[in-house]
């Protein structure tokens, strides 16, 4: 099956979106251990974070500024508890009632308990995907997803956006 | 984006997408594809065993692919009429920037 990336889109996305390779030179850092001994992180882009613990991304500034949107991350803790959702594009009643639309932690749990990955990582992160450009998030928040994730032995990441 | 700042950075990334095509275009290293409505990259709430079978498939690919552009789409059917999921996914209101272009546009008509 090859998935059709504008099946749940407006016609007009297609003609839009569908690019051609834009040339970008290729990144590749190999995967260096078995996956039964990785320690293996999650990034979501659906705005999630702790609810009751961590603020809210700042949608109000949004709502002032349309092309603003919060470069900021959450760093979530692979036991934290009721996860929130604070994203202006997409319905997030389906991650409210099961955060694992989003951020897999349980599912992710249950590879770890049957030896199929060895770990989930002590830390997990999430951003806001709703981004007017894209300077924060390379000057601060990648670098800063990238030491935590360094810091705490990560062997690999599975990001998602929302 | 963030794949490849965190790739460069030494982390091996997969990225599992519903805009394979796009994730390609930009030269993310590993894709999973899933063709599912946005909001929903892991599937359908309650529904571990979907949930189970993305992530897993992620994790292979992360662990497993050889080469820069590995693509692996996930042969799941979205167990929602097309019309019904494209109208789930939206906001229930219309987002700042979407209200804005559609106010723009009722002042030029």
């Amino acid at each position: 099956m090859i998935v059709d990336s504008f099946r749940f889109l407006p016609h007009s996305f297609r003609a839009a979106y569908d690019l051609e390779p834009v040339g970008a030179p290729q990144v590749w850092t190999d995967f260096a251990v078995r996956l039964g001994e990785a320690s293996i992180a999650l990034l979501s882009t659906a705005g999630l974070y702790v609810e009751g613990i961590q603020e809210p991304y700042d949608l109000d500034r949004e709502r002032a500024e349309p092309t603003w949107g919060d470069p900021s991350h959450r760093v979530i803790p692979h036991n934290a508890g009721q996860l929130g959702m604070a994203h202006l594009h997409v319905n997030d009643a389906d991650t409210r009632a099961d955060r694992n639309v989003s951020l897999p932690l349980d599912v992710l749990a249950e590879l770890v308990a049957e030896g199929v990955v060895g770990a989930s990582s002590p830390n997990h992160a999430s951003v806001m995907g709703y981004q007017g450009d894209l300077n924060g998030w390379r000057d601060v928040t990648a670098p800063a997803i990238t030491q935590l994730l360094t810091e705490q032995h990560t062997n690999g990441v599975v990001l998602a956006p929302a | 984006m963030l794949a490849r700042l965190l790739e460069a950075a030494g982390l091996p990334t997969v990225v599992v997408t519903m805009m394979p095509s796009i994730a390609s275009a930009l030269g993310a290293p590993r894709i999973v594809g899933v063709e599912f409505p946005f909001g929903h990259a892991y599937g359908m709430p309650h529904d571990r065993a979907m949930q189970r079978r993305v992530l897993l498939t992620a994790v292979t690919v992360l662990a497993g692919a050889t080469q820069p552009g590995t693509r692996v789409d996930v042969d799941i059917e979205w167990p929602q009429e097309t019309r019904e999921a494209y109208r789930s996914w939206q906001p229930t209101e219309p987002s700042p920037i979407v209200a804005q272009m559609l106010e723009r546009r009722r002042q030029n008509r």
